[in-house]
C-alpha cells in the first residue's frame, strides 16, 4: 500500500487506518463526530498528501488547459485558484480538480489520489492530439505533501507559523511562503467549507510541519482529522467527490457543476457533448436529501416518488452538525422540484426526504 | 477493552447475558469500537421470532452499515427503547445501558454453542 510521508505519525497519534484507493489513510483518530465538529468550531489538521500535483509550463500552457478543462482558465490572474473539471469527449468526467496559476506559463492541477495515473496519462493525450509545441507537463505528485489546517481557528494559528500576512489572501488565491521555516504553497482553499488553508510542501518537511501546526493549534482545540470526518464535513456543503457525484458516467451538468462548465469559451474537451446534452435537456439532476425520518440515506439506495424508480443516492450520511440524514443524489428532473418529498428505501423499508438546495449547513 | 467473565460472546461480536430461559444481547466493546460513532440502531418489534445465527436488526455508524445477529433463538421479549433516540449509549456503555434486545429462548441449549470469555478474547486477538 503506498504511505504518505506522515504515516508513522498517525500512528503514534492511534488513528485508525484503512485502504482508500491503494492509500494507507487515517479514517478517524479521536472519533468521526468529534472531529467534525472541532473543524466546525475550532479547527482540525488533515494529511491530503495522497492528492496528486501535475504541473503544467511553456508558452502554450494556457492554451492547452483551455482545451483539457471545462471552467475559463483565461479568468485566472497570478496567484489565483480555480475549480474546475476534466472530461471526456462523451462529456463523462475524467475528475475534478484545483488549478493554480503561478504565472502565463506555469500552471498546477491538485488532482484526486485515486485518479494521479489515469490524469496523468489522459493530459499527455490531450497533449499529444492538440499538437501544441511548447508545453511540458510533470507529474510531481511524490514531490508534495498536503496538510490542510481548515476551521475559524485556522487563521490564528497558522499566523503564528508564518509571517504571511494571511488577512491580503483572498479565498482562492495562493501564496509562496515560509510556514514553520520550511517554503510552500499557501493556499486559501478547502474540502469543508470553513475558512482554512491547504498547504503543498516538499515531502522531507511534512512531519516537521505537521508537529509544528499541531502544538501551535492545540491551545485553539486543534485536532487531527481522518477521512471520515472529511467525507461528513464536504457532504454538509454538498460538494462532489469523484467516484460518487462525479465519474465517467456522469456529466458535469448532471452532477451540479454548470457554473464551471463554460459552454461559451473556445473548444474543449467534452464540449460538443455537453452542448448536445444542454440543448436535448439534461437527463439527471443532481439533488440535496434531508431525511424526514429517522434513517440514514447510504450510497446507492434507490429513490423512488409513488411507485416510480427516479434516482439513486450518490453519498449519504448522518450530518454530525444537524443529527439528521443528508445525502446527495442523482434524480430524474421530474423529481429534482425544490421541497418535493421523495422516498429513500432504506433495506426493506421507505422512508421519507426532502429534496432540498445544498449545502445542507450554510 | 473490557470483556466480562460473566458473559457468552458470538463470532459476530455480540455478547449473551443468560438470565435463566431469557437471553439479554448486545455488541461487545471491540464492536463498539470497530464501529465509531453509532449513530442509529434498528431493532425489532417485540413478539418477533429471531433465529441464532440469523440477523435481526441492523447498526449503523457514521460510515456504515452492520447487521447484528441473534445468538440464539426465540421471540423478542422486549428492546431497550433508550437506544432509537441515544445510539451513541452502545459506544459509551455496550455491557450495560447499551444493551440491545431480550430473547426468551426457544431451547436454552444453544447457549452452549457460544463461547466464553477466553475463546472470545483468543478470537479478537486473531481478528486484531
Amino acid at each position: 500500500m503506498k504511505k504518505t510521508p506522515l504515516n508513522q505519525v498517525h500512528r503514534e497519534l492511534g488513528a485508525r487506518m484503512v485502504d482508500f484507493g491503494g492509500w494507507d489513510m487515517p479514517v478517524q483518530y479521536s472519533g468521526v463526530i468529534e472531529e467534525h465538529l472541532a473543524v466546525r468550531q475550532a479547527a482540525g489538521l488533515f494529511d491530503v498528501s495522497h492528492m496528486g500535483e501535475v504541473e503544467v509550463r511553456g508558452a502554450n500552457a494556457l492554451a492547452f488547459i483551455q482545451q483539457l478543462t471545462i471552467n475559463d482558465a483565461a479568468k485566472l490572474v497570478d496567484g489565483q485558484v480555480q475549480y474546475s473539471a476534466i472530461c471526456y469527449p462523451e462529456g463523462g468526467v475524467v475528475d475534478d480538480v484545483t488549478l493554480y496559476r503561478f504565472n502565463g506559463a506555469h500552471f498546477l492541477f491538485c488532482v484526486n489520489a485515486s485518479n494521479i495515473e489515469k490524469d496523468f496519462a489522459w493530459m499527455q493525450q490531450v497533449l499529444r492530439e492538440s499538437a501544441l509545441t511548447d508545453v511540458t507537463l510533470t507529474n510531481r505528485s511524490a514531490e508534495f505533501a498536503q496538510i490542510a489546517l481548515q476551521g475559524p481557528k485556522s487563521v490564528a494559528i497558522l499566523a503564528e507559523l508564518t509571517d504571511v500576512s494571511l488577512d491580503d489572501l483572498a479565498y482562492y488565491h495562493f501564496c509562496e511562503g515560509a510556514v514553520a521555516g520550511e517554503q510552500m504553497i499557501i493556499s486559501r482553499t478547502g474540502y469543508t467549507g470553513e475558512a482554512g488553508f491547504e498547504l503543498y510542501l516538499p515531502a522531507s518537511a511534512a512531519v516537521a510541519v505537521w508537529q509544528k501546526l499541531m502544538a501551535a493549534g492545540a491551545p485553539h482545540g486543534l485536532l487531527p482529522i481522518g477521512l471520515g470526518a472529511r467525507d461528513t464535513l464536504r457532504l454538509e456543503k454538498g460538494y462532489a467527490l469523484y467516484g460518487h457525484e462525479l465519474s465517467r458516467d456522469i456529466s458535469p451538468l448532471e452532477a451540479g457543476l454548470a457554473w464551471i462548465t463554460k459552454l461559451d469559451k473556445d473548444d474543449f474537451v467534452g464540449k460538443a457533448a455537453l452542448v448536445a446534452q444542454k440543448a436535448a435537456g439534461v437527463p439527471r439532476r443532481r439533488v440535496g436529501l434531508v431525511m424526514e425520518e429517522r434513517g440514514i440515506p447510504r450510497e446507492g439506495y434507490p429513490l423512488f416518488a409513488g411507485e416510480r424508480e427516479v434516482g439513486f443516492v450518490t453519498s449519504g450520511t448522518m450530518s454530525p452538525t444537524l443529527k439528521l440524514g443528508i445525502a446527495l443524489a442523482l434524480v430524474e428532473p421530474a423529481a429534482a422540484g425544490l421541497d418535493g418529498e421523495l422516498e429513500v428505501a432504506v433495506r426493506n423499508r421507505r422512508m421519507r426526504a426532502r429534496v432540498v438546495r445544498p449545502p445542507f449547513v450554510k | 477493552m473490557e470483556f466480562p467473565e460473566e458473559l457468552k460472546y458470538t463470532e459476530e461480536h455480540e455478547w449473551v447475558m443468560v438470565e435463566e430461559d431469557l437471553a439479554v444481547v448486545g455488541i461487545t466493546d471491540f464492536a463498539q469500537d470497530a464501529l465509531g460513532d453509532v449513530v442509529f440502531v434498528e431493532l425489532p418489534e417485540v413478539g418477533t421470532v429471531v433465529e441464532a445465527g440469523k440477523a435481526f436488526g441492523v447498526v449503523e455508524s457514521v460510515k456504515a452499515v452492520s447487521d447484528i445477529y441473534a445468538p440464539v433463538s426465540g421471540t423478542i421479549e422486549e428492546i431497550n427503547d433508550d437506544l432509537v433516540d441515544a445510539p451513541e449509549i452502545i459506544n459509551t456503555s455496550p455491557y450495560e445501558d447499551g444493551w440491545m434486545i431480550k430473547i426468551r429462548m426457544a431451547d436454552a441449549a444453544d447457549v452452549d454453542d457460544l463461547m466464553d470469555v477466553e475463546a472470545y478474547q483468543a478470537l479478537i486477538a486473531e481478528e486484531s
